[in-house]
């Protein structure tokens, strides 16, 4: 290649290049490297923060209040992505072999939701799950239709709403699709001629499903799964509007130190704790999949 | 409707079976294809239990957003029991000054940051697919992290970086206000785009740039008339993304914003807190009928397995 176009070509590197490396420089990675800075300093003064090197904040982070939010937060987040896989594993196998036309409209059925306003669609599950919401509605109407012919004692409404349960409820609602995406795009890279050659060799679907298309398409259903567990590990809407006092996950307890409680460093410090978890859960994601690459 | 192409093998290998002649076969696979009644061994679809598990999945994702959109319209402000249908709500949510402030707000940071982003996200990309430097791999983690990261971790890094590093004035006149918003919103919309045009120029052949600079273009004319017609559909999904996106986000523009700048999800947030009435249905109705829209146009211009898979 002449010097010329070597040139030529430098410059092109540098300006397709440059404005996106400068943007995340300066408006992502400074940023998160301010607040990892943060995470080692402390309060001195009302808004002064002098970054003295300490790991104080990290000790308190791992105290038992904070491990044990934490600890929840993860608890809620893998029952969460594991109900959307029980749930969405039938939905994306119903989509990958439907016949075009029904596939096209499913799949715009699954990210409509989707692509909704997350609030918007908390929203909705308050105003259905609430005291006065529609479901006690109905259910007090059943309930009323009862009391015509036996005696019952008066209608309580079930208290759905600002409990963990609701928080569970709505982090699936609001997780599925980002469950069911995944997972269809990897059952429909599979080849089929190994799912009939098992149906054809004598087993059943069930057997079929767990030993041939399982394993096969393990590295989507792991994508499927880290996609919905990252978001429902840092949930922070879901949470706020549906749970109770008791129902803090880590998100919350970030906020609450940015916002009311003003304790930046500590909030700092457990913002990255919550980012280093990520990263590790990415990490063995890439390396599982490097394994069956290599294999 | 037909049959899913690769139920042919299937179907040929039934009819191999039951033992009959080429000519009997190609007459039985003709009778075959229009009848429905008997689902291959893969047509899950047509199973009972997997249709009653769309269903139920169906209601579950469903049933709180047209209920949302059905109590849109009704005539009760207590808003539990139907009373009648009325479009009044909608005309309360219309005037009301601070909720069409705030969706005036929402649009105005998704159209300007979309504009950044997607030209951001289409450098990024062109640089990805054309180039080995060094420290690409870092380069290439970095752009994922944003999309990776809990939002909670960059709304918080947004805080602080407007608050202390790049304080941004207060009382600017409007679109300056928003600034710190759209800056926001540009860092994470633009990894996405880049992700969906990288998509995108895997399937560009290099040999018509070649062809267009042999025959006398420049680098920047074979750049805009060879490879950006070829990435427009994606350049446009992109750009609805983005857009999406933007309109979407809650957490980071609740810790960019400042007191006075509020977008629509912020402003509902608040309403939501308050209580449930019927205006917001009406205006999240509003926003929901935009969405759709959006996302109907965006699946028109890229295939939904690519975006699946994105």
């Amino acid at each position: 290649m002449s010097g010329e176009g070597w040139r030529q070509e430098r410059k092109t590197l540098l300006a397709t290049l440059g404005p996106p490396l400068f943007w995340l420089s300066l408006f992502f990675l400074v940023p998160l490297a301010v607040v990892w800075a943060y995470s080692f300093g402390r309060n001195v003064g009302l808004t002064e923060i002098e970054i003295s090197g300490t790991f104080a904040n990290y000790a308190q982070a791992i105290q038992p209040l904070y491990l044990g939010i934490f600890f929840k937060s993860m608890l809620m987040a893998a029952a969460c992505t594991v109900i959307c896989l029980i749930a969405g594993f039938p939905v994306a196998l119903a989509i990958t072999f439907a016949p075009d036309k029904a596939k096209a409209w499913l799949l715009l059925a699954v990210m409509l939701p989707f692509w909704t306003n997350l609030l918007i669609r908390t929203y909705a599950l308050i105003a259905v799950l609430r005291n006065e919401g529609y479901i006690n509605l109905t259910l007090g109407w059943v309930w009323k239709q009862v009391g015509l012919v036996l005696n019952v004692p008066p209608f309580v409404p079930l208290e759905m709403l600002h409990n963990n349960p609701a928080v569970l409820f709505g982090l699936v609602y609001v997780h599925l699709p980002f469950m069911v995406l995944p997972l269809y795009a990897a059952l429909d890279r599979l080849d089929r001629s190994l799912i009939e050659a098992s149906l054809d060799l004598g087993a059943g679907h069930f057997r079929t499903m767990m030993l041939v298309v399982v394993p096969l398409a393990l590295p989507g259903i792991l994508s499927g799964v880290l996609i919905t567990f990252i978001p429902a590990l840092g949930a922070y809407l879901t949470p706020d509007l549906l749970g109770g006092p008791d129902s803090q996950m880590i998100a919350n307890v970030i906020e609450r130190q940015f916002k009311r409680a003003n304790d930046w460093p500590f909030g700092a410090a457990l913002s990255f704790l919550l980012l280093y978890l990520t990263f590790v859960m990415v990490a063995v994601q890439a390396l599982i999949q490097r394994r069956r690459g290599a294999r | 409707m037909s049959r899913p192409a690769d139920d042919d093998g299937v179907l040929a290998s039934e009819i191999a079976d039951a033992q009959l002649g080429p000519a009997e076969v190609s007459a039985a696979i003709a009778t075959a294809r229009p009848r429905r009644n008997t689902p291959g061994p893969l047509d899950y679809l047509q199973r009972w239990p997997l249709r009653l598990w769309l269903v139920i999945v169906g209601l579950f994702l469903y049933v709180p957003l047209i209920t949302l959109m059905a109590f849109s319209f009704n005539d009760s402000k207590r808003n539990i029991v139907w009373r009648g249908f009325t479009t009044d709500w909608y005309v309360k949510a219309l005037t009301d000054s601070s909720l069409l402030e705030a969706f005036g707000n929402s649009l105005s940071i998704a159209a300007l940051s979309t504009i950044v982003s997607v030209i951001l996200g289409a450098l990024a990309a062109v640089a990805l697919w054309r180039f080995d430097f060094r420290s690409k791999a870092a380069f290439e983690g970095a752009m994922a992290m944003p999309i990776v990261i809990p939002e909670i971790c960059m709304g918080v890094a947004m805080l602080v970086f407007f608050a202390r590093i790049m304080p941004w004035p207060q009382d600017l006149i409007w679109p300056f206000n928003l600034g710190p918003i759209v800056i926001a919103h540009i860092s994470f919309s633009f990894p996405f785009v880049a992700v969906v045009v990288r998509a995108r120029l895997a399937s560009f052949d290099r040999a018509q740039e070649e062809a267009a600079r042999d025959l006398g273009a420049t680098d920047a004319q074979a750049f805009r008339d060879v490879l950006i017609p070829h990435l427009k559909p994606s350049l446009i999904a992109g750009a609805l993304l983005a857009f999406t996106l933007s309109l979407d986000d809650f957490v980071i523009t609740f810790f960019t914003a400042g007191p006075d700048t509020i977008t629509f999800p912020v402003k509902v947030y608040s309403m939501v807190r308050f209580s449930v009435t019927p205006e917001v249905n009406a205006a999240s109705t509003l926003l929901i009928v935009l969405t759709v829209l959006l996302t109907v146009v965006a699946l028109r211009f890229q295939n939904p397995k690519e975006v699946a898979g994105a």
